[in-house]
């Protein structure tokens, strides 16, 4: 060490007293070190609790409250009288975090010790953990009787990230009536999550976890879900609630009250017995639907809480097709129930006259084809009005012809066919209105977007590109037998807010009146009611005590090219489908509807007899034993 | 008759001597503190009740043991001060090579009946020992002497060091420098060493983002101490680990405000928000229920002890008395300090709990020996002046 030696410093001015006031200096030293370092620490102190004191009260506030969603009551949805058709029921759920599970499967497996976990159980809970958001709380088991609910609590420590809880579910105590209107419920998957957003409406849905998925469920959603109430509640590091510090509380969903006369329903879809097929009936002086029936039809319940693989192949590789819904979706040819429309049509254009009558030879050859009528030998002498009672063809061949396609498309557009008729349900396809435009939209090659004059001929019949929704059929006839008034069709009748009975009415007001003279309307009307007394409808309409309007009709599935039709050699799904178009009281309707049977054959053996069966417990409240018989006359031919 | 008066005299006369050796501002100064520190602990422990039946028990036991240092006079503290410290460094040797590991740490030696931590013992036998060789060596103090008491303190330092135990080698690191610096270390040596310390803390402040930068590597420090370090430096950088500790100490010392939220009200520590909340962060649960008032008391409490203690120092009459008063007394400052600094978000989380406040039999007995050691040498004192 250059310069000064410390050591001998020390050692030469070494003496007791002197050693003394250097320790004591030091002392000092320390004691001033002490008081800064302490007074750093103050410093420290009033900046975090005087001067930083707001920031840091509104962080301990926010960490100890938390805001958790109270999910709303859904509404409910019942039938025009009253009769529930979905509700909600509480029932224990055990949900497991799977973010706050280390390993799910043997937390699974030992869960399953403590309460019933079957085999699609967990395939259903593998699914969900597939759509949903991970942080999710997802059940593995729902409606858990009391006794296990009691057995997990007494475990619940073993089992961090697993809860139970009391959550609602929706019921359909009507099992599958009318199970294509009310559609179903299912868990919010991502989709939905962005529809949710894209709506604006994440608040709402925070504490729901289940969301309509078709039908009415959805179509209703914003109405039927309500408004998600708030609990403030003081948490701890845990995310543990202590206690409520306030509440806000949900308001339950709007209550849906149906057009639908769910009796009328459970009638029609007990008079289809195993048959399949769809009807749609509506009062023609509100477009309020009164039974729309798709069969087969499905228990919606079963997606309540998630349905398993199982279930949903059963249902969706059926070759009977369950989910589809026949009477919105599907769209057949019209076949004969076509024919009063293009009369209507013929009388506004002028293009026959009711007194003009045409010689029926039991054919009508164009271009060289030749197209058959149903009765061999022909009608003789045909006018407008046989020719609806007796439903011949060829006067309808002949007319098509003259009249041409874009004038028969014109005409029936304004009755709603070919377009949706905008049901408050989704999956309304729009059918097939044909016209050379039509063709050229939907054809590419040149020649198949041609329309050939050939092709107008069996359109007169309603066959041919024809094809339309049992709904379009029904809002026709309705709107038919409401002399041109027409109305949306719709399932419900209002909303009501039930605490305070406000109602909200849906389509009062009529949307269009077609431009029909009243007494073309009338000679029209007058052909029906005659069907059902004297011409195809007669036999199923026999005895009735009430006047009723209808026309039989068959639509072709399978062409049998110039050879006549032997139902029992044709196979039973290449059957003709069997079409039937009504309304009542013949004078005043209060009822219009459109049956039809797949694979049924003849309208006046399969169809019509449904119809009968409808009016009858309708005007006169008399309800069936059984599943509507077959007539069985089809000689007349439709 | 005679017999029994004489041993009821004889009785009263040690009891007489027993109190006698008991410094009565410091019983008053320590009293105060475990006072606030039973009522601050009945609140953290508001969800064990027996842990606080066990913090009324460690009292007991360590104030007994206060009251038995404080019978042994210095001259003998000074023959026990070598055995003392070449047992306390063979324990070590020993917990290094058959130690227990327990949290990522080896600080545990199990003798048979119970686990013992033998770095506790050297926070009292490091000054000891540094104060009876400085003493041994008092008339003729040379630079050799110096790095001879360097050599002292480095060999159980870097053992304890090594287990590893940053705390504990802060503290027994700190009662080291303070024997050496009271002993007479040069200004000349300690100024540069203060001044390096200060630039490298402001350098570690100001470039402490580089320095945390994924995947620089300080050497000398493991792993997880460079994380405290950065940590301290911008908790948010790790919300869910360790920088949850100083956030949520920080939220419940700024919203306990000046007069706080009323005992037993404290809503970052009731709800668990507040981690380690009776042990190394009960500042943070005295300061949100108790608020600045309370830590200013609590800094009082602390400045008069030091205070005491330094002047029981600067009055004793032999260096080795002078020295282990001075670093005893210094060595409560660290441990409130490094414990208060941590907890309010100025030093890095090291586990230095709260002096006679924090919850733990072990660190209160070592406190109340070093409180007996001062009694011990300011009843000497006394004594001394009365003959």
């Amino acid at each position: 060490m250059p310069g000064r030696d410390p050591s001998r410093h020390m050692t030469d001015l070494y003496s007791p007293e002197i050693q003394l006031t250097r320790f004591r200096r030091r002392v000092l030293f320390a004691a001033a070190l002490v008081l800064v370092a302490f007074g750093l620490l103050l410093a420290r102190f009033v900046w975090l609790q005087v001067v930083m004191h707001d920031y840091y009260r509104t962080r301990a506030e926010d960490n100890r409250i938390a805001l958790l969603p109270v999910a709303p009551n859904r509404g409910l949805i019942v039938d025009r009288n009253g009769e529930v058709l979905a509700r909600n029921y509480s029932a224990y759920t055990l949900e497991i975090k799977p973010s706050r599970v280390a390993d799910l499967e043997q937390t699974i497996n030992d869960l399953a010790k403590l309460v019933n976990i079957e085999g699609r159980d967990r395939r259903r809970f593998r699914k969900l953990m597939d759509e949903s958001r991970n942080f999710d709380s997802l059940p593995i088991r729902t409606r858990l009787t009391d006794e296990e609910v009691a057995r997990f609590i007494a475990q619940r420590y073993r089992f961090p990230g697993v809860e139970v809880r009391a959550r609602l579910f929706r019921q359909y105590p009507q099992i599958e009536l009318g199970a294509h209107i009310l559609g179903y419920m299912g868990r919010i998957n991502r989709r939905d999550a962005e529809r949710i957003e894209e709506a604006g409406s994440v608040d709402n849905y925070r504490g729901t976890d289940h969301i309509g998925k078709s039908g009415l469920e959805q179509s209703y959603e914003s109405d039927l879900h309500g408004l998600t109430g708030y609990e403030q509640v003081e948490v701890t590091a845990a995310g543990r609630a202590v206690r409520v510090l306030s509440r806000t509380p949900p308001q339950q969903g709007n209550n849906l009250r149906l057009t639908l006369d769910a009796g009328l329903q459970r009638i029609v879809e007990q008079a289809f017995g195993d048959r399949r097929g769809a009807l749609v009936a509506i009062e023609p002086s509100s477009g309020g639907v009164l039974a729309l029936v798709s069969k087969p039809t499905f228990d919606p319940n079963l997606f309540v809480d998630g349905i398993d693989t199982a279930s949903w192949d059963a249902l969706n590789n059926s070759p009977d097709h369950p989910l589809l819904n026949r009477a919105i979706y599907s769209a057949y040819p019209p076949g004969s129930t076509f024919k009063p429309f293009m009369a209507l049509g013929a009388l506004t254009t002028g293009k026959r006259t009711p007194e003009q009558a045409i010689a029926d030879p039991g054919h009508f050859d164009f271009g060289g084809h030749r197209f058959r009528d149903d009765k061999k030998g022909g009608h003789g002498m045909v006018d407008m009005h046989k020719s609806i009672v007796v439903s011949c063809d060829t006067y309808y061949y002949k007319l098509a012809t003259e009249w041409g396609i874009d004038g028969i498309a014109n005409f029936m557009s304004q009755f709603g066919f070919g377009s949706r008729s905008g049901i408050d349900i989704n999956g309304e396809s729009s059918g097939i209105l044909p016209s050379p435009a039509w063709k050229k939209k939907r054809f590419r090659k040149p020649e198949q977007q041609r329309w050939y004059a050939g092709e107008t001929v069996s359109i007169g019949i309603g066959q041919g590109y024809n094809s339309y929704t049992l709904l379009q059929l029904a809002q026709a006839t309705a709107t038919l037998a409401n002399d041109g008034v027409m109305f949306r069709p719709h399932l419900v009748k209002y909303v009501v807010n039930p605490r305070t009975g406000a109602r909200r009415a849906i389509e009062p007001q009529p949307i269009r009146t077609l431009d029909l003279k009243q007494e073309h309307i009338d000679i029209i009307k007058r052909a029906l009611v005659d069907v059902n007394k004297t011409g195809t409808g007669a036999r199923a309409f026999a005895g009735a005590p009430y006047e009723s309007a209808g026309k039989t009709g068959t639509a072709q599935l399978y062409s049998l090219k110039g050879a006549e039709y032997k139902e029992a050699h044709v196979a039973e799904r290449l059957r003709d489908h069997a079409l039937f178009i009504a309304y009542a009281p013949a004078d005043k309707p209060t009822i219009a509807l459109a049956v039809l049977v797949e694979n049924g054959g003849f309208g006046s053996q399969a169809a019509a007899p449904i119809a009968r069966q409808v009016f009858d417990y309708y005007l006169l409240g008399s309800t069936p034993a059984g599943p509507a018989p077959e007539v069985t006359n089809a000689a007349d031919g439709e | 008759m005679q017999l029994t008066a004489n041993k009821w005299l004889r009785a009263r006369s040690a009891v007489v001597s027993v109190l006698s050796s008991l410094d009565v501002p410091l019983l008053l100064i320590t009293g105060a503190l475990l006072g606030v520190a039973t009522l601050v602990m009945a609140s953290a422990t508001a969800d064990f009740d027996y842990r606080f039946d066990a913090h009324l028990v460690n009292l007991a036991v360590a104030l007994s043991v206060m009251v038995v240092v404080a019978q042994i006079p210095p001259l003998r503290l000074m023959q026990l001060a070598l055995p003392v410290y070449l047992i306390g460094v063979l324990l070590l040797v020993g917990v290094e090579m058959f130690g227990e590991v327990s949290k990522g740490a080896q600080r545990w030696l199990n003798i048979g009946f119970t686990r013992i931590q033998p770095s506790e013992m050297l926070k009292i036998a490091v000054p000891m020992m540094l104060a009876w060789y400085f003493h041994r060596h008092e008339s003729q103090l040379r630079v050799r002497d110096f790095l001879v008491a360097l050599l002292i303190l480095a060999v159980p330092l870097l053992l304890i060091f090594h287990q590893p135990d940053l705390g504990t080698a802060i503290l027994v690191l700190a009662a080291g420098m303070f024997v050496i610096f009271f002993a007479g270390l040069s200004w000349k040596l300690i100024i540069p060493v203060l001044v390096v310390g200060v630039v490298a803390i402001a350098t570690v402040a100001a470039e402490g983002d580089a320095l945390c930068a994924e995947g620089v590597s300080w050497p000398g420090f493991k792993d997880y101490q460079r994380q405290r370090v950065c940590t301290l430096l911008d908790p948010t950088t790790d919300p869910r680990g360790s920088g949850f500790h100083i956030i949520q100490s920080s939220i419940a010392i700024g919203s306990g405000g000046v007069f706080g939220k009323g005992w037993k009200e404290g809503t970052q520590t009731h709800l668990e928000f507040v981690p380690e909340r009776h042990t190394d962060f009960i500042f943070a649960v005295m300061a949100e229920e108790f608020g600045l008032a309370g830590a200013v008391v609590l800094l009082v409490l602390y400045i008069a002890l030091i205070g005491r203690g330094l002047m029981i120092a600067a009055n004793a009459r032999m260096l080795f008395s002078r020295l282990l008063a001075g670093a005893v007394s210094l060595s409560c400052f660290t441990y409130a300090f490094v414990n208060m600094g941590m907890v309010t978000g100025v030093l890095p989380v090291v586990g230095v709990p709260l002096p006679f406040v924090s919850y733990g039999g072990t660190a209160l007995v070592t406190l109340c020996i070093g409180l007996g050691l001062l009694m011990s040498i300011e009843a000497q004192r006394r004594r001394r002046r009365e003959r």
